[in-house]
């Protein structure tokens, strides 16, 4: 194969390899026009084609009896009863916001919206999981002022709350933040809307904003590593306009509501190209567009930049005939553009149209089934060795108050409000509980029923041991929405890595499928859907990998949600679970001893499930008043978090007072108050799950021992390290 | 009583305005179209939160030219009582039926939180439910909620008694931490909190359903 000069350099530009260049030709049996290369190249880019993952991906649990839907369309789709469904999942906006943090940011809440509402829900709750680098580098105050304002200018506007999420800091994010956006959302389980398109000669139909040049190329940029010059991509940013996607949402909810809509698609990552592709190959048609009819927001612009831009807020339909009248009404009522720009056709072919020229005719099947698949060389993660929490003692002179208050302004430990004070919680008024407890709960509207959701990953036991950290993440959401009294139903995933090409790191990929997969098994938690972000690295320096989870739970009767915060004075606090004090990869062992070391804390999914069964049994039962998990920092910092959020204090007495005890971050562990402490013993014994009691709520102090700490200034650390720091 | 929650583009506080209407009532409210020029006969017209028309321009200015405004200024005019919420306020104000402007929050942030308020105006149609300085949480959602007015117009509004909730912690940095403002004949109230969102148990606090209750009593 002899590869001119030209298509050398557009091979180069489109992050395509040159073998797939000659699969290409195979595939149309001549040269490619530009709109073509184009076309083809964003298919088969990693972000669209997930070329390097989809070998992993098919391993992992996708079923059970709640699934009405798993991943392949725009969202995956639970049944919660009474016909209902909720409809979830997360997304990456990584590579955009790093390059252009607000619009980047604003824009992946827009985009995870709309595949939420394109399958027919309305969008009742966003989360977000945000990664930015140390708090010493130069950039990131200003990465988490853009992400944070741009989150919040996206979801505020359109009116959904955003309901929780979580922040982490750490020098591996330092070139490449990650920010991923998790949308819910609340259907008719009968009424669920999907791309395959059907019926020869329908018309298609776009809506929405108008097409401009902005965003092209932006999955094939978000297909590589960045190097020293990743701000000169601003252009293949996206820019928002949250206004247009309220009104999108009301008209297309509004269209769906009638008999009109056969298939519908949102342009997301490449534009016009993947929703008109998704819509043909998954109805095993060909489809045929006039880009004269696409509406334009700037002159000229030919048909590889129409086919390409990922201007926002802009859907394709594919209409029952004889509504098209009914589909207009309804557009030209929310002030929106409306454009019958195609029909679908017999040919299996996607044909496209510019000044009365053929720019694109191909084959669709080709495009999704000969689109490349890796099965990518891959190096396991070298096991770290356990740690003794005796190697690692309080330092000289320290004690475990002192500690706590030192790591609990720490920037992984501190109060998150700056971030979340900028987020528009109650729109909807259906928010039962938001950021600050483990999960954030809402009502569904006209029910006593409701949805628990939350993210949660921890980067730094992945990078240690991805197997260990895949369970993890998927064991934390389950903890999580266990302790508010839900039933964990499902989880959506948003896999950050680095380079795949790179074994070990395709190695950290596998692993955290294996530990994943594992999990979703041993507590009947499917994965619905998800998404992948690769080549998150600047310069060769890969982030920590961060498989985010996002889980979903369901409980009968709101009124039974159960919060972190202490309730009363004088109420026994106890520990459920097993402590063994592991300090490997702990934040202990991070923030005092400046170590990131050892093998992360082990997962047993047994206890886990048995542990988070218990729990939501003492809710269900009224047993317990209030509930918080035991995570990142350990038990002290679990303590204080309650004490806080209850504005009530704490006397404890504990027989071991080592560091392992205090900060080691074992798993599946809670700390639950109650008015009756030995029913309580008792029900943990007939469970078979480990149980101490620990002391008592009241006063306004953290007392250990003969030590002790005012609530108020603990306060005044956890709550001021973040706005000190913003304000620089 | 009857009453209509009228919809622009970007309105997202409509429905749950119409929702603690309902809960405070029984009755469901009529929802008006932006583009209606004309209403059903109504006691109560209320302005929801929300970015109507994404807030381009400035917030609350685009709203105030729309056609249904000219038709709630007519009635506001014959005494119909008026109730604007944060993005309802900012158009309260862009349509001068209140005096003043909502600057830009003097954090330069948008702000989600509870806040204290006073009520300082309990005689009102709005605040009877109210006990005199009675002390109530109630949330702030809004970029754009720092009040200001001439010096003149302020010292008109205090001595009238038409600052009707107050802030206890100043959320956005408003002129005497006024969170609530009345018209002068007392039938158009903006305020920046949204009552709607502390209506039912759920919310963890019902201190703002009383503002329903209130004009409920006061329409009968």
């Amino acid at each position: 194969m002899t590869i001119s000069p030209e298509i050398d350099k557009l091979i180069a530009e489109h992050n395509m390899a040159r073998d797939e260049y000659a699969v290409l030709l195979k595939v149309l049996g001549r040269e490619p026009t530009e709109a073509e290369f184009g076309v083809v190249a964003a298919m088969w880019s990693e972000h669209c084609s997930y070329k390097s993952t989809r070998v992993w991906l098919k391993t992992l649990p996708t079923t059970g009896p709640q699934v009405i839907m798993g991943p392949g369309e725009n969202a995956g789709v639970i049944d919660i009863g009474d016909g209902q469904a909720a409809v979830f999942k997360m997304e990456s906006h990584n590579h955009p916001s790093y390059i252009e943090p607000y619009q980047g940011a604003a824009t992946g809440v827009g985009g995870i919206l709309r595949d939420v509402f394109t399958m027919g829900s309305r969008p009742i709750a966003n989360l977000n999981a945000l990664r930015f680098g140390s708090v010493d580098h130069p950039k990131t105050r200003s990465l988490v002022a853009g992400v944070v304002a741009g989150i919040g200018g996206y979801g505020n506007c359109v009116g959904v709350p955003t309901v929780g999420g979580e922040t982490n800091f750490h020098a591996s994010y330092n070139g490449n933040n990650l920010v991923n956006a998790m949308t819910v959302g609340l259907a008719d389980a009968k009424r669920i809307f999907t791309s395959a398109a059907a019926g020869i000669g329908n018309a298609v139909v776009y809506v929405g904003s108008k097409t401009g040049r902005d965003g092209i190329k932006g999955a094939t940029m978000a297909s590589g590593e960045f190097n020293a010059n990743a701000e000169s991509q601003r252009p293949t940013v996206q820019v928002g306009d949250p206004f247009t996607e309220k009104l999108l949402i009301e008209a297309c909810l509004e269209l769906m509501n009638t008999e009109a809509v056969v298939a519908i698609q949102d342009m997301g990552a490449a534009g016009l190209t993947s929703s008109a592709v998704e819509m043909a190959s998954k109805g095993g048609l060909g489809i045929e567009l006039d880009l004269d009819k696409v509406p334009l927001r700037e002159e000229g612009m030919s048909a590889y930049e129409i086919m390409l831009s990922e201007s926002q807020e802009r859907m394709l339909f594919v209409l029952q005939p004889g509504h098209e009248k009914e589909a207009e009404d309804i557009f030209k009522k929310w002030e929106l553009d409306y454009s019958v720009i195609g029909k679908l056709t017999d040919t299996g072919r996607i044909v496209c149209l510019r000044h009365g020229k053929t720019e694109v005719d191909i084959k669709v099947d080709p495009l999704v089934e000969e689109s490349p698949v890796y099965n990518r060389p891959y190096e396991a993660t070298p096991a770290q060795a356990m740690l003794s929490a005796a190697d690692y003692p309080f330092p000289a002179g320290q004690t475990p108050l002192s500690v706590l208050k030192t790591m609990i302004a720490t920037p992984d430990l501190c109060s998150r409000r700056w971030i979340w004070e900028q987020y528009d919680c109650h729109v909807g008024t259906n928010t039962a509980q938001s950021s600050g407890g483990d999960a954030a709960v809402v009502r569904i509207e006209g029910t006593k029923k409701g949805l628990a959701m939350c993210v949660d990953c921890s980067p730094r036991y992945c990078a240690a041991d991805p197997v260990m950290g895949g369970k993890q993440a998927v064991a934390e959401t389950y903890r999580n929405i266990s302790a508010v009294g839900a039933k964990p139903l499902a989880i959506t995933d948003n896999m950050n890595f680095g380079n795949p090409e790179k074994p070990r790191i395709m190695g950290q990929f596998v692993g955290a499928c294996e530990g994943m997969k594992e999990a979703c098994i041993a507590l009947d938690y499917p994965i619905v859907s998800g998404n992948c972000s690769l080549y998150n690295e600047t310069n060769g320096q890969p982030i920590l990998p961060a498989p985010a989870i996002g889980g979903v739970g369901l409980m009968p009767d709101v009124a039974k949600m159960m919060t972190v915060a202490f309730k009363g004075e004088g109420e026994s606090i106890l520990l459920i679970g097993e402590t063994k004090g592991h300090v490997g990869q702990s934040l202990y062992l991070r923030e005092i001893y400046g170590k990131e070391e050892g093998a992360p804390p082990p997962v047993n999914l047994t206890a886990e499930r048995r542990h988070g069964k218990l729990i939501r049994q003492l809710i269900e039962d009224g047993e317990i008043t209030a509930c918080h998990d035991v995570s990142d920092g350990g038990l002290l910092i679990a303590l204080a978090e309650m004490a806080l959020a209850g504005d009530i204090g704490c006397k404890v007495d504990a027989p071991a007072t080592d560091a392992g005890f205090w900060f080691g971050e074992d798993q599946a562990r809670y700390v639950v108050t109650t008015h009756d402490p030995d029913a309580l013993l008792v029900k943990c014994e007939e469970s078979g799950v480990p149980c101490m009691l620990l002391g008592l709520t009241g006063g306004d102090k953290v007392v250990l021992g003969s030590e002790a700490v005012d609530l108020a200034w603990l306060r005044d650390l956890h709550e001021s390290f973040l706005p000190d720091y913003m304000e620089g | 009583m009857k009453a209509a929650v009228v919809v622009f583009p970007g309105s997202n506080c409509d429905r749950d305005a119409a929702r603690a209407l309902e809960l405070a009532t029984g009755q469901k409210p009529h929802m008006a179209w932006h583009g209606d020029a004309s209403m059903p006969d109504v006691d109560l017209i209320v302005l929801p939160g929300g970015f109507s028309y994404g807030d381009y321009l400035r917030t609350g200015a685009m709203a105030a030219h729309s056609p249904v405004m000219r038709e709630v200024v007519a009635r506001a005019q014959k005494g119909v009582r008026v109730i604007g919420i944060c993005n309802g306020f900012q158009i309260l104000c862009e349509s001068g039926l209140v005096p003043g402007v909502l600057l830009r929050n003097e954090s330069l942030k948008f702000v989600c939180r509870s806040v204290r308020l006073k009520v300082e105006n309990n005689t009102t149609d709005f605040t009877k439910g109210y006990e005199q300085g009675q002390t109530v949480a109630i949330p702030v959602a809004h970029g754009e909620g720092n009040y200001f007015a001439e010096a003149e117009t302020i010292k008109k509004l205090e001595g009238e008694g038409r600052v009707v909730f107050r802030y206890i912690d100043n959320p956005n940095g408003s002129m005497n931490d006024i969170a609530g403002i009345m018209n002068e004949k007392g039938n158009v109230l903006g305020m920046m909190p949204h009552p709607e969102r502390v209506a039912e148990p759920l919310h963890g606090c019902t201190d703002g359903i009383k503002v329903f209750e209130s004009l409920l009593k006061a329409v009968g």
